[in-house]
């Protein structure tokens, strides 16, 4: 082990008057295993308080809220769009941003359904049976992720830009291809992920969990995950530690487009059909949801469990709203409403400025 | 990692001393039609601390690209040891072989210090980063290298010493024994700078080599042992620190232009008027600054000078109204602005050059015009509106009294050089004919020629009756000055009238007493 000793025994400089200082440093950096540790944690936590006041005030709104139908139901409802999160998270850890999300979220499986229907009763093409509905949709997210990735990061555009273009062409073409109407009569093999039970939970929560602590591992606990805070943090010093900059955000914005047609099959399934507006709209409730869970929007800051706790706070609330008896016309409101009050408690709650 | 070290350091000393550690052959780089470097060559011999001084725009930043593989040479070649230099896009071989510490932080604000150090190398097992035996390894090194920073913070808690200490232990543990420190001194107070001396010593001792750059002759003198000159992208001289006189260096640092600013003497004695222009009575701002005070009178030039941290920059920029004090007061001939407001220090007749030009100082996309008659409004229109004609002749105005190389008033300031953009603001600083014009580092970055004409338009408003505080880290800057007041750790330490030598200035600022 080599240690180097400073002494104080320096070689009399220019002038004689030189101060001397002590330059050894003082006791060794104390050990301190559980500590950053703990404190790194407890900021992932920030929203958990929040949450368990909510659950409280559900339960004095209506003593319905604390049932496990009702509380199935709240993670069920926020599964779909909770992978939109998922995917918006991802992409702002390493400081871009992707509004086509919620386009991909309806054109996805709308373009599966276009493809595998019988013209007829819906537009439908009828090109290929039923069986190729769930890769369709795959596929689509994913080549919408790519052409993100090739404007982005080949071709050096703004990706705000980019993915704001993105998203009003693709909301054009569902519009076009289902000529503004709704897909029904839809083969089962799109409604089944939307609808299935496995072990006595929905399979979309099942989904929608299993997708958040795989993320979790990834973003915590492997070199591709923390070279989305590296490159999010300072592309440069990323660059310079030998991190694949223009590679990983593309597989990110490739794999965020899959999430996104994920997310979008989930609904479908659901509601066995797909709407021309599907998904229209819900970017602001991805963003707000991410930013409330500690998600920087200017990247490199947040954790991915914070981005579903602020999903999660953010359809608690509505829900004991929906129990509160709020009219249906005033939701609208209440949702802006609600997402600034969530930013506030979360500001309160974590005690760092959002940017 | 440790062992390397010794490894390395046995294998350097047992090499023939003549075999340089790095070595540029001839190298030229041009950037269009500027030459940055003009077949420079420059070779660093194992286990010493060889210093690269040169001026502003004298091709250090270049050579520096070159040596660390970010730029490849359009001539000439870079080698380590027996080796040609890697290819560009090999960054890890060229990791290897030499690591840069830049003045601006390469660490990862976000990530904890253990993660900075081992970032796109952490310990996996299975595929999933064991964090464990990542901070257990990262706290591993830095107590081998006697750094006593805790691993799990943020990097961004680091204070700038601390950070520097860990990019060159991150450095060491690459296996690389030759480390480019880029300005290191720059932003550290004068106890940090003698322990980074101290330690850069040591670690030379173990046959670690260093390229220095500093602005500071005396730290050249103080730490290395060989110094290379650079002149506009030539090389001058390289040779032994011993050997080399201060009066020699400076010269083949400066070439002709030695003497160049000196104290004039055709301008008139400050008018002792009974309200001076600038007034500064127990400024504090904790943590900052404390008891500062000061004036400075109609006609007179004064200086503020301090080491890094010495809180002289937090003083000016309280003084203009980007900073607020907690104490004391600020007066522009009698009158007090509210404190930490620009627009009330405006209108009390202040015009100020801040620090950071592209940041604070201007608007790279508008014309020359229109940065210049920024903070003057009022003056070319009515009720809010603005009189392209007469804008434009401000603009005009200014290019010829700052002789401003541009093709017009309607140029665009990004399409400015350096100096010229520096000139740009100044003529902003003076648009509004200030009484207290306070410029903060009026020459950071500018060359020779721009700094004359810039320190010139300084003595020009002072001449017409303006009083004006320079705040800088040059002592070129601080040589017209009719006071120099050094700042020391928060604090007026001393003042000093014109005909100070740099020794002295130097020693005031670092604390030293006589």
């Amino acid at each position: 082990m080599l240690r180097i000793r400073s002494r104080a025994d320096e070689p009399p400089g220019e002038e004689g008057a030189r101060v001397n200082t002590e330059v050894r440093p003082t006791a060794p950096a104390v050990v301190r295993r559980a500590g950053g540790l703990r404190i790194a944690r407890l900021r992932d936590l920030a929203l958990v308080p929040a949450i368990l006041g909510m659950m409280v005030v559900g339960w004095i709104v209506s003593p319905a809220f604390l049932s496990w139908t009702n509380l199935q139901n709240v993670l069920q409802q926020q599964s779909e769009i909770s992978l939109l999160v998922l995917a918006e998270a991802l992409v702002l850890l390493c400081g871009r941003m992707d509004l086509s999300l919620e386009s991909t979220f309806g054109l996805a499986p709308g373009v599966a359904a276009w493809l595998v229907l019988a013209p007829g009763v819906a537009h439908g093409l009828g090109w290929l049976s039923g069986g190729w509905a769930v890769p369709l949709t795959l596929a689509v997210g994913l080549v919408i992720g790519v052409v993100n990735g090739l404007l982005i990061v080949r071709f050096q555009l703004n990706g705000f830009i980019v993915t704001l273009g993105m998203l009003i062409v693709l909301r054009g073409l569902l519009t076009g291809i289902s000529g503004g109407k709704t897909f029904f009569n839809l083969p089962s093999s799109m409604i089944y992920l939307g609808n299935a039970v496995w072990l006595g939970l929905p399979a979309s929560i099942w989904i929608c969990l299993i997708l958040y602590a795989v993320a979790i591992v990834v973003a915590g606990y492997t070199k591709f995950g923390r070279s989305l805070y590296a490159i999010g943090g300072n592309a440069d010093a990323a660059r310079a530690a030998g991190i694949r900059v223009n590679r990983v955000l593309f597989t990110t914005l490739v794999v965020a487009g899959l999430l996104a047609a994920l997310g979008g099959l989930l609904l479908t399934g659901r509601l066995a059909s797909v709407a021309a507006s599907q998904g229209s709209g819900a970017i602001f409730t991805v963003f707000a949801a991410a930013v409330i869970g500690g998600v920087s929007l200017s990247g490199g800051r947040g954790t991915i469990f914070g981005a579903f706790t602020g999903i999660l706070l953010l359809y608690l609330i509505q829900n004991v709203l929906t129990l509160a008896g709020v009219p249906a016309q005033w939701i609208g409101a209440l949702n802006g409403a609600i997402i600034l009050v969530a930013l506030i408690i979360s500001r309160i709650t974590s005690g760092q400025a959002q940017n | 990692m440790s062992t390397d070290a010794g490894a390395a350091a046995g294998g350097d000393g047992g090499r023939a001393r003549a075999l340089p550690v790095a070595a540029a052959h001839g190298v030229t780089k041009r950037f269009g039609v500027t030459v940055a470097l003009d077949d420079v060559s420059l070779a660093v011999r194992p286990g010493e601390i060889h210093a690269l001084v040169g001026r502003n725009g004298a091709g250090k930043s270049t050579l520096v690209s070159l040596l660390t593989g970010l730029l490849a040479p359009d001539d000439g070649e870079v080698t380590f040891g027996d080796d040609p230099a890697p290819p560009i896009s090999d960054r890890e071989a060229w990791r290897r072989r030499v690591a840069c510490v830049y003045q601006k932080s390469t660490v990862i604000p976000s990530l904890s210090v253990a993660e900075n150090v081992f970032l796109n190398r952490q310990d996996s097992r299975r595929g999933l980063i064991a964090w464990t035996s990542v901070r257990r390894r990262a706290r591993e090194l830095l107590q081998g290298w006697d750094v006593d920073v805790d691993v799990e913070q943020p990097a961004e808690k680091l204070t700038v010493e601390q950070r520097q200490l860990v990019e060159i232990a991150r450095a060491l543990s690459h296996g690389s024994r030759f480390i480019i420190l880029d300005e290191p001194t720059a932003q550290l107070d004068g106890q940090a700078i003698e322990r980074l001396f101290e330690r850069m010593r040591v670690l030379r001792d173990q046959g670690v080599t260093f390229l220095f750059i500093s602005h500071h002759l005396e730290e050249v003198y103080e730490v290395c042992d060989t110094v290379t000159v650079l002149r506009d992208a030539r090389h001058v001289v390289t040779a032994p620190v011993t050997e080399l006189s201060e009066t020699d260096l400076v010269a083949a640092m400066t070439g002709e232009a030695t003497g160049l600013i000196t104290a004039s003497s055709d301008r008139t004695a400050p008018q002792d008027t009974a309200v001076p222009a600038l007034q500064v009575s127990e400024l504090g701002l904790p943590g900052l600054y404390h008891d500062v005070s000061f004036e400075v009178r109609r006609g007179e030039i004064v200086g503020l000078a301090g080491a890094g941290g010495s809180g002289k920059m937090a003083v000016a920029e309280s003084v203009v109204g980007l900073r607020r004090p907690i104490t004391g007061t600020v007066e522009i001939a009698g009158n007090r602005p509210r404190p930490g407001s620009v627009p009330a220090a405006l209108a009390a007749g202040v015009g100020f050059v801040p620090q950071d030009r592209h940041r604070q100082g201007l608007v790279p996309a508008l014309s020359i015009a229109e940065n210049v008659t920024m903070t003057i409004p009022d003056r070319l229109g009515r009720y809010g509106f603005i009189g392209p004609r007469r804008r434009a002749a401000v603009g005009a105005q200014a290019i010829d009294d700052l002789t401003i190389k541009a093709s017009g008033p309607e140029q665009p300031v990004s399409a400015l050089s350096g100096g010229n953009q520096q000139k740009v603001v100044m003529a902003r600083a003076l648009a509004g004919e200030p009484t207290a014009l306070v410029l903060l580092q009026p020459t950071a970055g500018v060359d020779v020629k721009a700094k004359e004409t810039l320190l010139a338009a300084a003595e020009d408003a002072a001449r017409r009756g303006a009083g004006v505080l320079i705040v800088s880290d040059d002592l070129d800057d601080l040589r017209q000055c009719d006071r120099v007041v050094v700042m020391f750790k928060g604090s007026v330490a001393e003042e000093r009238p014109s005909g100070w030598r740099d020794h002295d200035l130097i020693a005031a600022m670092e604390g030293i007493s006589e």
